[in-house]
């Protein structure tokens, strides 16, 4: 960091493999990565302007913005919130199972999406443990929206616990003391101090929790219903132009969301920086 | 109000009283900050919240997995595992893993030392690019492959000429499974790399080792947990990859078709214990990935502790001017 002003020269390059290593992840990056992603560029070159925005704004595809965005929206809040106080409950007490439930935590990222879909899906189908339970108070939570979201906020739980709870580790304790020594309340302590210390990691959780719903699809479509300008999600539109061999469709649809995830990744780096500004200026 | 200029002795713990009774543990409390928890009744609504959504969304997916399994008894979800379909997926996606891997393996090492080790312009702009595949829906990662191999892709018709199916065929299937686990392992690196820093190779460079003998006598040994941890988590994604594997498979039944996907045909065919007698395969590779990675963890934390306890060389530079000025 502090040689950054230093001019590069080749005698400190002490280290050897400088040029192999770097020119292997470009390759390598090129051919997995940037060359397939262009692919997609140029398909869409293929399409006038005209037919590109028929292909990404008619109706069902509108419709299925609206529910991807409104579904990982409020599965990303949730998110924000239970993770919030996951974190806060793993590091700030003490209970038996603690450490069983800090792994648990990861579950999501290691169950495929399939089978976390399916399982969902069995539980709040109308037989399922807990779908049966709510089935005489009229509530439906599989085969519409609700399953849409709740398969949403599952896929997104680890990463605001994830993202807070180092932060929460790092805490210093101290501040807090002197804020109650001052007379402040613990809630007043907790808004004051505690929440801008974690606000930034907050927010980069709450990013990349939504960037991941906007992108899902496995434990989607077996709860979702798929119904058509109902519970049908961005990626399956996808799936369903290319089986009726509507390429062109198919990319700029692909285009759209590659754009809002690309936009999102620059968020969320932006975000990762403020946090490490902020982090590293209080110690 | 209560503050702890409080002259009462009784009074639960305060510093002055810890202060002038040093031998003596506080009188009945021994919990150290008061001040800085949360009343009783608040700590356990909290924890009852927690411990309720980490129950309703995680353990009670995971038990319904099996619980579903078993409906029919262990006898018929163990025929769904032996049938040959179920076999050869699970032969497609032990391969698929084996492949795309180690290759990622390979480029998480290569890219966490040219990031970690120098500077160089553009390196921000290279990091970014590296988790890109993070953010992309598993369906556009498909995607992109139909586009460059499909029958109407850029290089479709020449591999039609010569015969080569790589889309709706296993080379697709290998290449899908590496687009979407490619940031695995670097990702894990690159942080580990940088905070160790780059004197104990310089230092071994300067001693006369080669650059493949620093790399395995140093800088492996220091990464080794981080490496563990990204191969764990990079291979549980590659076996478990849906939307994208989804997107170029084609569907073929005994031939292009990996678990996940035989999960999902037999779901839809309503064949519901065998979907999850097959999806419980899975949940117990999730669950083993789970197990290694908290031990990889506690591994990795007792390394650190054990360094930390073990200052290698600092201690001795202030005692030897002491001794000096004696001497």
């Amino acid at each position: 960091m502090s040689t950054l002003s230093i001019p590069r020269c080749a005698p400190r390059r002490v280290l050897p493999g400088f040029k192999l290593t770097l020119g292997y992840t470009l390759f390598y990056l090129s051919v997995i990565v940037l060359i397939p992603l262009s692919a997609l560029v140029f398909k869409t070159f293929t399409l006038t302007w005209d037919q590109f925005v028929l292909a990404v704004s008619s109706p069902r595809v509108m419709a299925s913005y609206r529910l991807t965005f409104g579904a990982s929206l409020i599965a990303a809040t949730v998110n924000a919130v239970f993770g919030l106080l996951v974190a806060w409950v793993l590091v700030r007490y003490t209970f038996p199972g603690k450490k069983i439930i800090d792994a648990l935590v990861d579950l999501p990222f290691a169950l495929p999406t399939a089978v976390a879909g399916i399982s969902l899906t069995a539980l709040l189908a109308s037989n399922g443990w807990v779908g049966s339970l709510l089935e005489p108070y009229g509530v439906q939570l599989a085969f519409n929206r609700n399953g849409v979201v709740i398969a949403l906020i599952f896929i997104g739980l680890p990463f605001v616990v994830r993202t807070v709870q180092p932060v929460l580790e790092d805490a210093e304790k101290e501040l807090e003391e002197a804020a109650t020594c001052l007379g402040a309340t613990r809630l007043q302590t907790f808004w004051h101090v505690i929440f801008p210390t974690i606000a930034p990691a907050l927010l980069t959780g709450f990013a990349m929790a939504f960037a991941r719903a906007i992108g899902e699809y496995g434990s989607v479509i077996f709860i979702a219903g798929n119904m058509p300008m109902v519970s049908e999600i961005t990626p399956l539109i996808i799936i369903g132009k290319l089986e009726q061999y509507d390429y062109a469709g198919a990319t700029a649809v692909a285009v759209v969301l590659l754009v809002i995830s690309f936009a999102l990744l620059l968020v969320i780096n932006a975000l990762q920086a403020w946090q490490r500004r902020r982090n590293g200026a209080q110690s | 109000m209560s503050t702890p200029l409080n002259h009462d002795p009784k009074a639960p713990v305060s510093a002055p009283t810890a202060n002038t009774v040093p031998a003596k543990p506080a009188p009945r409390r021994p919990r150290k900050n008061t001040t800085t928890t949360e009343p009783l009744w608040v700590k356990w609504t909290l924890l009852t919240i927690a411990l309720g959504f980490i129950f309703l969304f995680l353990v009670l997916p995971l038990a319904a997995v099996f619980t579903e399994a078993l409906r029919k008894g262990g006898g018929a979800a163990f025929e769904a595992l032996k049938e040959p379909d179920a076999w050869s997926a699970i032969r497609l996606t032990l391969i698929t893993a084996a492949i795309a891997v180690p290759l990622n393996l390979v480029f998480g090492i290569a890219a966490a030392w040219c990031i970690a080790k120098y500077e160089f312009r553009g390196k921000a702009f290279l990091t970014t690019l590296v988790d890109l595949p993070f953010s992309v829906s598993p369906v556009v990662a498909g995607l992109v492959y139909v586009l460059m191999f499909g029958a109407q892709g850029w290089i479709g018709p020449w591999l039609q000429e010569h015969d080569i199916k790589i889309v709706f065929a296993i080379p697709g299937i290998v290449l899908a499974t590496i687009f979407v686990t490619f940031p695995f392992i670097a990702r894990e690196l690159i942080p580990l790399m940088q905070a160790q820093g780059t004197e104990e190779e310089q230092a071994a460079i300067v001693l006369g080792a080669t650059g493949w003998q620093t790399f395995w006598h140093v800088t492996l040994p220091n990464i080794k947990w981080g490496l563990v941890y990204g191969v764990i988590l990079c291979n549980a994604r590659a076996m478990g990859e849906f939307g994208a594997v989804s997107v170029v498979s084609g569907h073929i039944r005994g031939q292009t078709n990996t678990v996940p996907l035989h999960v999902e045909i037999l779901y839809n065919e309503y064949q519901s214990v065998a979907a999850f007698a097959v999806a419980s395969l899975l949940a117990l590779l999730a669950l083993v990935t789970l197990v290694i990675k908290q031990v990889v963890e506690w591994r990795f934390e007792r390394d650190q502790k054990a360094a930390a306890a073990l200052p290698p060389e600092r201690p001795l530079a202030p005692t030897l001017p002491v001794a000096a000025a004696q001497a």
